[in-house]
């Protein structure tokens, strides 16, 4: 069966439009899985439409690649931890920018073989595989870090910037060669410098910037798609491009602004290098020292309080704490307490970690609230649980003006009547500021692994003592 | 109208619905946001099909386009699935 080149764009338009909607499905949970479904009907549509099309001819290949790599993607897909969804989404990030990498230089071929090869075409292509270079060796990093495999800090040197400089200047400069000649040397070079440069713009950013990392090359991913897109004149390309483009530009806008930092500042900064000079003012407070706590004195606060709220952060993820503070939660509910999850917008390693993960331990999405919507309610909370959080709820953000994360905006867990803060050890928070909410007469540290602390304070509570 | 500046403007009026929509999107999702993006632009497919599929494609030509199929394919077989996956967790109370 073969179908007409109208008929094809046809599909596509639906494809895009069904992508679209897909998209806007994810305005509220309960609305998401069936947009969900649409994403995948547009693709199928997209696929069939470009198979059937008179431009495919041959399909040992193709079938060969679909069953592969969806046997693949399908097994990552059912295998995966809920924890490790930061690395997945980088390793398929990289991906994504592979594919593109390997479309220009096939396209390139191509085209090369048929004479079709113009000046235009080839800065097009040129574009696609840039971007789609510097999206996969980025997002390798990215994996690496997230995984462990290298060392989260941020690795700086001197005139790095510069040296960027240099490597981008020089990338462009091949691509310009490229496209006025066709020489497929210097469309190598280029995409060998990209490459590089995918690792050196990633490797200056710091751990903590996970989440604007994972979104910057998610938009990288579909500027990369619709660069493909122009190179093959094919308009879903662009359209989808665009929109995955923007998505991961509109998550980059939102975790810097929720750090109270420029993206620039972000890409620029390796934040998280030092820490030394510990704040003027918070040497005072520190001199105070911190009480610890035990699970039985934590508890004893929280089954008569009215309201309890959790602040889950890195260090839930790390313990995998989410299913016993479900547990916690519905022994507390059961006596009366109201409890409540507050998620800052760059807790995690990724835009929307933490709630994804107390969704995973099935806790209601509508006990899960969002910083501004959480804000008001400490001060009329009895106990606050900060589970692996830090940098969040550190109220240095607000009141030290020397301190590195001045002026982002925190979950102001200290207004609460009771704050116990579950720790692993006294290290500071991957910005590597000292929390000077340790030092408030009404924080106490619990230490231990939190998921061990959590079970702890299920059996006290189960224990039915006090 | 000359192609490219076709696709231009369909670019930019792509982007114009990006913004929009992505804006609605609650935040509470915006991990299963990233990973549905992430299948979504696995849509390269479509340009590796067409490399691959190409008859006058060269043993060059097929070899990279079969990487490219394969890669797009995790994407987009890997990305729905685990969006999939992530969304069927998000509950309202279960009582």
């Amino acid at each position: 069966m073969q179908i007409s080149a109208n008929a094809q764009a046809v599909a596509y338009l639906v494809s895009a439009i069904l992508f679209i909607l897909s998209l806007k499905g994810l305005t509220h949970p309960a609305s998401a899985r069936r947009g969900n479904f649409l994403g995948m009907a547009g693709m199928l549509i997209a696929v069939i439409a470009t198979l059937v099309g008179n431009e495919v001819q041959s399909y040992g290949f193709i079938i060969a690649g679909i069953v592969a790599g969806g046997l693949i993607g399908a097994v990552l897909a059912m295998r995966i931890q809920m924890t490790a969804m930061p690395q997945l989404v980088a390793a398929l990030h990289s991906f994504v920018g592979l594919a593109a990498v390997l479309v220009a230089i096939g396209t390139f071929l191509n085209k090369r073989d048929a004479g079709l090869l113009n000046a235009l075409l080839m800065g097009e292509l040129s574009a696609g595989a840039i971007i789609g270079a510097i999206t996969f060796t980025g997002s390798v990093i990215a994996f690496g870090k997230l995984q462990g495999l290298i060392s989260g800090k941020p690795v700086k040197f001197a005139m790095q910037h510069q040296l960027n400089a240099l490597i981008a200047l020089v990338t462009v400069a091949l691509g310009v060669h490229f496209a006025a000649t066709g020489s497929i040397v210097s469309l190598i070079l280029m995409t060998l410098l990209a490459l590089l440069l995918g690792v050196t713009l990633i490797i200056p950013i710091g751990g903590a910037d996970m989440p604007v990392i994972i979104s910057m090359l998610n938009s990288y991913s579909g500027w990369a798609a619709a660069a493909t897109g122009f190179t093959l004149h094919n308009n879903l390309l662009i359209i989808v491009g665009a929109l995955v483009g923007f998505s991961g530009a509109i998550l980059s806008y939102i975790m810097c602004k929720a750090m109270n930092r420029s993206i620039l500042n972000v890409v620029f900064g390796g934040f998280g290098s030092d820490s030394t000079g510990a704040p003027s003012a918070g040497a005072a407070a520190m001199e105070k020292g911190i009480k610890s706590a035990s699970v039985d004195d934590a508890v004893y606060w929280m089954e008569d309080a009215n309201r309890v709220i959790v602040v889950p952060g890195y260090g839930m993820a790390v313990a995998q704490a989410q299913h016993a503070l479900k547990e916690l939660m519905e022994l507390l509910e059961a006596r009366g307490v109201e409890v409540k999850f507050g998620v800052h917008p760059v807790a995690g390693r990724m835009p929307g970690h933490m709630n994804v993960l107390l969704a995973e331990a099935d806790i209601p999405y509508d006990h899960v609230l969002e910083m501004d919507e959480i804000n008001s309610e400490f001060a009329s909370t009895d106990v606050t649980l900060v589970v692996g959080a830090n940098d969040v709820v550190n109220p240095a953000a607000k009141d030290d003006a020397s301190s590195p994360i001045y002026g982002m905006p925190i979950l102001e867990a200290g207004r609460s009547k009771q704050v116990y803060f579950l720790k692993r050890s006294m290290n500071p928070g991957y910005s590597g500021v000292d929390n000077l909410l340790f030092y408030q007469d009404n924080t106490s540290l619990i230490f231990g692994d939190a998921k061990d602390t959590i079970e702890g304070m299920v059996n006290a509570l189960k224990g039915g003592g006090h | 109208m000359p192609d490219t500046l076709v696709a231009l403007y369909v670019f930019v009026l792509a982007c114009f619905i990006g913004y929009w929509v992505i804006w609605g999107v609650t935040p509470s999702l915006h991990t299963p946001l990233v990973a549905l993006t992430n299948a979504i632009s696995g849509i390269v497919i479509v340009g590796a099909l067409l490399v691959t599929g190409l008859e006058q494609a060269g043993d060059w030509a097929e070899i990279i386009g079969f990487f490219a199929v394969l890669l797009a394919s995790i994407n987009v077989f890997g990305g729905f699935l685990v969006t999939n996956r992530m969304l069927a967790m998000f509950r309202k109370k279960n009582k």
